[in-house]
């Protein structure tokens, strides 16, 4: 079945570059959702899912728990996690030391993506595929316990048109899966959904019904061409501060931005830089981005994890600038920003694009609080050889306690946790089917 | 009732353990009893055949009989022993090595 990260076709790059830092503003906290959550409601809740097991593990986080006056708990977490084998809910209280997990559900199915309403958190919607049967929507609306298909009728509006072929030949559109699902942040009902062949479609429904907004691909979509992973749209971003703004990223076309509810699209890839991936290397269109990141108090700053290169930019995405510092490499699939300081960011460095491990066999995160070019590497708990998975695109989470917890995936099947910024980290679950993707909410 | 057998994820997907049996109008067709099939279960639209073109997705197999009834067209008269209900109709994930 298609892998969920590029294959890439280009040589290894060298980076052991330094810069000057970017200064720290000040840190304002993420919306944090509302809703009733209770923990250890697992069994037996699915109908649609199969061999469930429910188990609680003691991750011995080392750091202190989220606590309220008194010394209570007083929220919790929700990581969704899902895998090329089924879907895992993994639960905790506020001080994210003992675990609830549920699963498989969907049990067999590629679990591209499942992520929660941010206003209706016990809404859940999930992206079940498979190469036998094709694209199914999931929702439930009780966390999780119990699901109910929705509608999965992609189809692209008009005539599809073509894009760019692997030999240089023009191919139709041809919906394959679902890659990401992101609910609306003010209407529960709303949805968008990021699909390969790379398109957006949007359900004002529930999920019951999807329509494309193909204005997407009338920009220069005839140019755009698959990597080896996919023509997937894998990333949305929601503008908070600027309704009908939003942001999307496809594997291998770009970065886009409408401001009009997407109804129509621009590139806005300009500083971009893909010397060994295309032939003119600040091209349009045709770069290679593997996940863009925000955080909602400043959305005009966003944060990239190219195929080669971190970048930045300061202005809605117009213009992009390197911030790959002292990494020691610049490729890697996800980035992600800290809840609570939107200066401190956190990718995970892979060798290459040709060795998609860890360099040198060590599992590191790393965080810059400068928003870039001086980064850390944060290793406290996690393998520090022989380890060669990889961490996904969508495979990484921050939760919005304080502090902040930052979850990640790996092919592996580890999800690893930290409830201190990156400090410390510890496993939740260790074997589970590789990791596509990780989401975490935060409850009361 | 024609007889058919499911693989297992679409068993779940419809929430159905067993054989599913079908009433489907004459003439009886491959493509007709797939209608029913559809009809009776929604959630199985897009699974076996592709929602527009309602192509074979391929890696679904059609069996009946002993034989491999994938590659027929949709207005195929389904075989006298599945019409009555003697014999299955099966569909089949393909299989998939590794």
């Amino acid at each position: 079945m298609p892998a969920a990260e590029n294959v890439h076709r280009h040589p290894t790059k060298s980076n052991a570059r330094t810069s000057a830092g970017i200064a720290t503003v000040g840190a304002i906290r993420k919306k944090t959702s509302a809703d009733h959550w209770q923990i250890g409601a697992t069994r037996g809740m699915v109908a649609t899912s199969q061999n469930l097991i429910t188990i609680s593990r003691n991750a011995n986080f080392h750091e202190q728990a989220n606590s309220g006056p008194g010394g209570h708990v007083v929220s919790g977490v929700r990581v969704l996690v899902g895998t090329r084998k089924g879907a895992f809910i993994l639960t905790a209280d506020g001080r994210r030391e003992r675990w609830n997990i549920s699963g498989p559900h969907f049990a067999g199915w590629e679990m591209y993506h499942l992520k929660g309403s941010p206003v209706e958190p016990n809404r859940l919607y999930a992206s079940q595929t498979s190469g036998w049967f094709g694209q199914k929507i999931q929702r439930s609306d009780d966390g999780g316990q119990t699901w109910e298909p929705m509608g999965d009728k992609f189809v692209y509006e008009g005539v599809p048109g073509t894009h760019q072929w692997y030999d240089g030949t023009q191919h139709p559109w041809e919906f394959k899966r679902i890659w990401h699902l992101e609910p609306s942040l003010t209407d529960p009902d709303v949805v968008y959904a990021g699909a390969e062949d790379a398109a957006l479609f949007r359900s004002s429904d529930g999920g019951r019904t999807w329509q494309e907004l193909p204005g997407l691909r009338g920009a220069k979509g005839a140019l755009w061409q698959p990597g080896a992973g996919g023509m997937c749209l894998h990333t949305i971003l929601l503008d908070p501060a600027h309704p009908g703004r939003i942001f999307i990223a496809i594997s291998a076309a770009g970065t886009f931005r409408s401001d009009d509810n997407g109804q129509t699209w621009r590139p806005i890839n300009r500083g971009l830089k893909s010397q060994y991936e295309l032939p003119d290397p600040d091209a349009e269109v045709g770069h290679c981005v593997h996940r863009i990141a925000m955080h909602s108090s400043r959305p005009e700053v966003l944060f990239m994890q190219k195929h080669w290169d971190v970048m930045r930019s300061d202005d809605g995405g117009e213009n992009w600038r390197e911030v790959s510092g002292n990494l020691p490499s610049d490729f890697g699939f996800p980035i992600d920003v800290h809840a609570h300081e939107p200066e401190t960011i956190y990718v995970v460095p892979i060798k290459s694009d040709s060795e998609h491990f860890p360099p040198e066999g060590k599992l590191r995160v790393y965080r810059s609080r400068t928003g870039g070019n001086e980064w850390e590497a944060l290793t406290k708990g996690l393998p520090q050889g022989d380890c060669y998975v990889n961490v996904l695109r969508d495979a990484m989470a921050v939760d919005a306690l304080d502090p902040c917890g930052i979850y990640f995936g790996t092919t592996g099947g580890q999800v690893y946790a930290s409830a201190n910024a990156g400090d410390t980290w510890n496993p939740i679950v260790r074997d589970l089917p590789a990791v596509l993707s990780v989401e975490v909410q935060t409850l009361p | 009732m024609i007889r058919v057998v499911l693989p297992a994820h679409l068993r779940t997907l419809a929430r159905v353990t067993g054989e599913v049996q079908l009433p489907v109008p004459d003439p009886s067709t491959q493509g007709g009893l797939l209608d029913a099939l559809e009809a009776a279960y929604p959630v199985l639209c897009g699974c076996i055949r592709d929602h527009v073109t309602l192509r074979r997705r391929p890696f679904v197999r059609y069996f009946a009989c002993g034989m491999d009834l994938s590659h027929e067209p949709p207005e195929w008269p389904l075989p006298e022993l599945v019409k009555t209900g003697t014999e299955p109709f099966l569909i089949v994930g393909a299989m998939a090595g590794g």
